[in-house]
């Protein structure tokens, strides 16, 4: 739970429980029938289309478009699952500013892209609201498979090996599946409930044992699963969180962003979560861009997001950006945290301003300083890597198919090198893996 | 200023817009409100005997939507006038005097009788309104009993009603004909043999718009039945246009004057059917759609085009284009062009590869030094304008016509500079030596 400074200000209930309701609401609402018609109908079937090319789990964009103008969502959704398992939590988390929706033909014509992510939404929803499960397993091959961790790369994994026939135990090692889409993602990117239920959605096929509250390394070790399963997948994201190596961060009132959101997607009611008057958020990506915006819906009154380099070099896309700035959120580029400062009458962080030296990054000796109650982390996850396989630059190192330097070991998403750290990059992961292993087992 | 006063067939109005026979026209209240608005003139709402027919009471419509619900077609299943002929005729009356400047032409349907029509004639002429409309189109309900398309499908008793009706009345007669035929010429010249003023065409085209796949029957639906309709608005404008430009051009109709109706939105549509050969233009389906406000932009867009154009009237351009609509067989063969594809406005979204390659002449890149690249291949190209076609772009894609003396990649064969057409042509069993 987020502390603040010994006397600084910081509280529950800085908005009422329905204003927080309102600022939480869908970012990009759904799309009734009649504007999906309209969407839809601005999408040109391009051939060899480019938007499919800039999805890195390759749906086919214009098709499921076409079955949306069609008036056949369902057959639209199943076009998006067919490459995408994922593809409801996809279409409300995406960049698709950088991702489809960049590379769409009508961006480059009028900068208006086809709402491929709210169309995606539409026919993904349509098609999980029917109680049917729209995949049926192949045949039992009696292969076991354990996969650990069940974020969106594990998820994804398990249903294409469960698809296969093989039989999944999906191990994680907090209460609940879903890894980051159950306690990273902005809360206003997936209301409602959502992640839980694409996680039954996509445990409805069957042939996948969930196994919460197990952590390797723990609970569980490599050698054991090696033994008692045919292949393991290691979908265990980044676990830990970067120090910032500067005076002061132990100090009470200093936190990780990463909890602070975890807790924030934990909550039965947001309003009563302690919030600072004043935040400092330190970093430039998504998880800095989300802990700042979801402290100013708190209703915290300044919240300044501080980031050591150009704001061409952010993590975070431009939308993002954009979206924090108006959300109120100010962004300070180009300055780096000296120390943290918890005197009687001065609480808050000191900055100092930096340049693009020759050697790389270098501090100018000039220096700011930021007031706060909560000063946030945002500098990056790690791995915290299991006993066996090569580790490099931080990632488990994998080749083209996923496979570790352990044999019979495969690891996809954020904790591999590889792509960029998106649900539908694990996403992509997961299943290649899973067809990778499919191919092994029954080779 | 250009000057878009109209005489048609003798009958005047400040415009050449009026609306056709139909819902718009059916009651004084809307025609008051139709020339509040600038419309120039009305088909009033086609007349029968009493007792007068009963409509329906379930859905009469059914349509054609295109992106974003815009209607592109309509359906109906409507009859004549289902109100009393005396009703009608008090407010005809009453329209006209309030009105002297605007066109009131009156629409009649009774049975093939010749004492029908002069009875009615003569009724319709003591309202003061301009003209009669012989409705010989109306594809439902009406034809079944004898009237309507049922009269206009067969020249012989068009030409008789029509020549019972101008041998009992001093007004105007313009005879409306269905498309519903093989040849639109025919009853066209049966109009003109039995004294027509006028032909007006095109009525609406027999059709079933869609079938509810529940029910299992066509829409628009009626407790579990369906019957079909008439098929109006912009989707049949290109049916409407070659059935003026075929009267406009037989030599045996050549001067009969037409009334141009079918799918008539906006002021570039009427422009096209005069162009044609058309003297004025009647409305429906766009009225029904957007109301009568639509006149002003189709009154302004009119004359504005026309005083950019230079004509000062709108007999200027009637029928300028009829002259270069042709039989196939004229066109001339040593024509080649080049599809030509602007790199700068090329969006890539490879339609046009698409299109050419599966279902056309293979002559578009997709890929040219590994990248996305769209270009034609002239050795290919038969510059049949498919991509032109499917291409989003407006002007992206157009076709260069090559300089005769050049070489056709395609075919080899250097480009004569000379017209030479089929009759000429040395495939052709039939052919003429050019002289
Ligand atoms: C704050 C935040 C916001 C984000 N917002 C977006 C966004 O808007 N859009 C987007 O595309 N991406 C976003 N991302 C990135 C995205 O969430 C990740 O790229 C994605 O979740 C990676 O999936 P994964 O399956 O590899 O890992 P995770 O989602 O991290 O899942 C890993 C799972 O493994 C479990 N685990 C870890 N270690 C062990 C162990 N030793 N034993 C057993 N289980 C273990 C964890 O409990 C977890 O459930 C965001 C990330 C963060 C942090
Ligand atoms: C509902 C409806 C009723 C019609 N009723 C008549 C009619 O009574 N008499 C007639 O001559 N034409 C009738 N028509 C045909 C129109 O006058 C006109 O010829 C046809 O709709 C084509 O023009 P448009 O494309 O502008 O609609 C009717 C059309 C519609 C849509
Ligand atoms: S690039 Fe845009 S227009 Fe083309 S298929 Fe994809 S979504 Fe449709
Ligand atoms: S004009 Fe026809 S043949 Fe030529 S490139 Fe276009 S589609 Fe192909
Ligand atoms: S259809 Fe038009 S925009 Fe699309 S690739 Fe071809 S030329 Fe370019």
């Amino acid at each position: 739970m987020t502390r603040g400074f010994e006397g600084a200000d910081v509280k529950a209930g800085r908005l009422t429980s329905e204003q927080v309701a309102a600022n939480f609401g869908d970012l990009h609402p759904p799309l009734d029938g009649h504007e999906a018609a309209v969407a839809a109908d601005r999408c040109y079937f391009c051939h060899d289309a480019p938007c499919v090319t800039a999805c890195p789990t390759g749906i086919d964009i214009p098709m499921f478009i076409r079955q949306i103008a069609a008036g056949n969502p369902d057959g639209a959704g199943k076009t998006i699952f067919d490459q995408n398992i994922l593809g409801g939590m996809c279409a409300r988390v995406c960049p698709t500013e950088t991702l489809c929706e960049e590379a769409c033909v009508r961006e480059a014509a009028e900068g208006k892209p086809v709402e491929i992510g709210r169309l995606q939404r539409f026919a993904t929803d349509h098609l999980m609201a029917e109680s049917v499960h729209p995949y049926t397993p192949a045949a039992e091959t009696g292969r076991r498979i354990a996969v650990v961790g069940a974020g969106p790369a594990g998820l994804a994994c398990a249903h294409r090996l469960a698809l296969h026939g093989h039989a999944v135990t999906l191990f994680d090692a907090k209460p609940k599946a879903g890894g980051l889409n159950e306690y990273g993602i902005a809360a206003y990117k997936t209301p409602g409930g959502f992640a839980q239920a694409e996680v039954d959605f996509v445990l409805d096929i069957g042939n996948i044992d969930v196994e919460t509250g197990r952590m390797l390394g723990r609970d569980l070790s490599l050698d054991d699963l090696k033994r008692d399963y045919d292949a393991v997948f290691l979908s265990i994201g980044l676990a830990g969180v970067n120090a910032l190596q500067s005076p002061g961060e132990d100090l009470v009132g200093v936190g990780d962003a990463v909890d602070f959101i975890a807790d924030l997607r934990g909550a039965a009611d947001p309003s009563a979560l302690p919030v600072g008057r004043r935040v400092v958020v330190i970093g430039g990506g998504m998880t800095a861009i989300d802990a700042a915006v979801q402290s100013k819906l708190l209703g915290a009154e300044d919240v300044t997001i501080v980031y050591r380099r150009g704001q061409e070099s952010m993590n975070a896309s431009r939308f993002e950006q954009d979206l924090a700035q108006t959300r109120g959120v100010r962004i300070k580029h180009w300055a780096r945290p000296v120390r943290v400062v918890a005197d009687e009458d001065r609480r808050g962080v000191e900055f100092e301003y930096t340049r693009a030296g020759a050697g790389g990054l270098e501090g100018t000796g000039e220096t700011f300083f930021v007031p706060a109650d909560v000063v946030l982390k945002a500098i990056g996850q790690t791995l915290e890597a299991p006993d066996g396989p090569a580790v490099e630059r931080g990632r488990i190192v994998v080749d083209a198919e996923y496979r570790t330097s352990v044999d019979g070991v495969w690891a996809g998403g954020d904790c591999v090198a590889a792509g960029e750290d998106l649900t539908v990059t694990a996403v992509a992961q997961g299943r290649d893996a899973a067809e990778s292993i499919h191919r092994a087992l029954t080779a | 200023m250009a000057d878009l006063r109209s005489d048609f067939v003798g009958i005047k109005s400040p415009n050449p817009f009026w609306l056709a026979s139909a819902p718009p026209t059916d009651k004084e209240y809307n025609v008051v409100r139709a020339f509040q608005a600038g419309w120039g003139g009305v088909v009033w709402k086609t007349l029968g005997l009493d007792p007068h027919v009963v409509n329906v009471n379930g859905p009469r419509y059914g349509a054609i939507w295109g992106a974003d619900r815009r209607l592109l077609g309509l359906n109906n299943i409507e009859l004549i006038t289902d109100r009393p002929l005396q009703t009608n005729l008090d407010e005809i009356k009453s329209v006209k005097r309030a009105w002297p400047d605007r066109a009131v032409v009156v629409s009649l349907m009774v049975p093939c009788e010749e004492v029908c029509w002069t009875e009615i004639l003569k009724q319709v002429e003591d309202t003061g309104a301009d003209g009669v409309e012989l409705n010989f189109g109306c594809p439902h309900g009406m034809s079944e009993r004898g009237m309507g398309s049922a009269v206009g499908q067969v020249p012989e008793y068009i030409e008789m009603v029509t020549r019972w009706c101008k041998q009992n009345t001093r007004m105007p007669v313009i005879v409306k004909l269905t498309p519903n035929i093989t040849d639109v010429r025919y009853p066209a010249r049966a109009a003109k043999a039995g004294g027509a003023d006028a032909v007006s065409l095109i009525n609406t085209v027999s059709s079933i718009t869609s079938v509810d796949l529940d029910l299992m029957a066509p829409e628009p639906t009626i407790d579990g039945k369906g019957s079909h309709g008439g098929y109006c608005g912009p989707a049949v404008k290109p049916i409407a246009l070659n059935m003026v430009a075929e009267i406009a051009r037989d030599p045996e109709t050549a001067g009969l004057p037409i009334s141009g109706i079918g799918g008539v939105t906006t002021w570039r549509d009427a422009a096209e059917f005069m162009a044609l050969g058309a003297g004025n233009v009647q409305v429906c389906t766009a009225a029904m759609t957007y109301g009568f406000r639509i006149v002003t932009e189709m009154i302004d867009g009119l004359s504005r085009w026309m005083d950019g154009k230079g004509y000062e009237n709108t007999a200027a351009f009637t029928g300028l284009a009829t002259p270069n609509v042709t039989d196939w067989q004229y066109l001339n063969l040593n024509y080649v062009a080049k599809a030509r594809i602007d790199q700068d406005l090329c969006i890539k979204c490879g339609r046009c590869h698409i299109a050419c390659e599966d279902t056309s002449h293979q002559a578009i890149t997709a890929m040219k030094d590994g990248v996305r690249h769209f270009e034609v291949i002239d050795a290919e190209c038969v510059a049949c304008n498919l991509c032109v076609n499917v291409c989003p772009v407006d002007g992206c894609i157009t076709m260069e016509k090559l300089p005769a003396g050049t070489v056709d990649p395609r075919t080899g064969r250097t480009i004569p500079a000379e017209y030479g057409n089929w009759t000429q042509h040395p495939n052709n069993p039939s052919a003429v030596a050019a002289e």
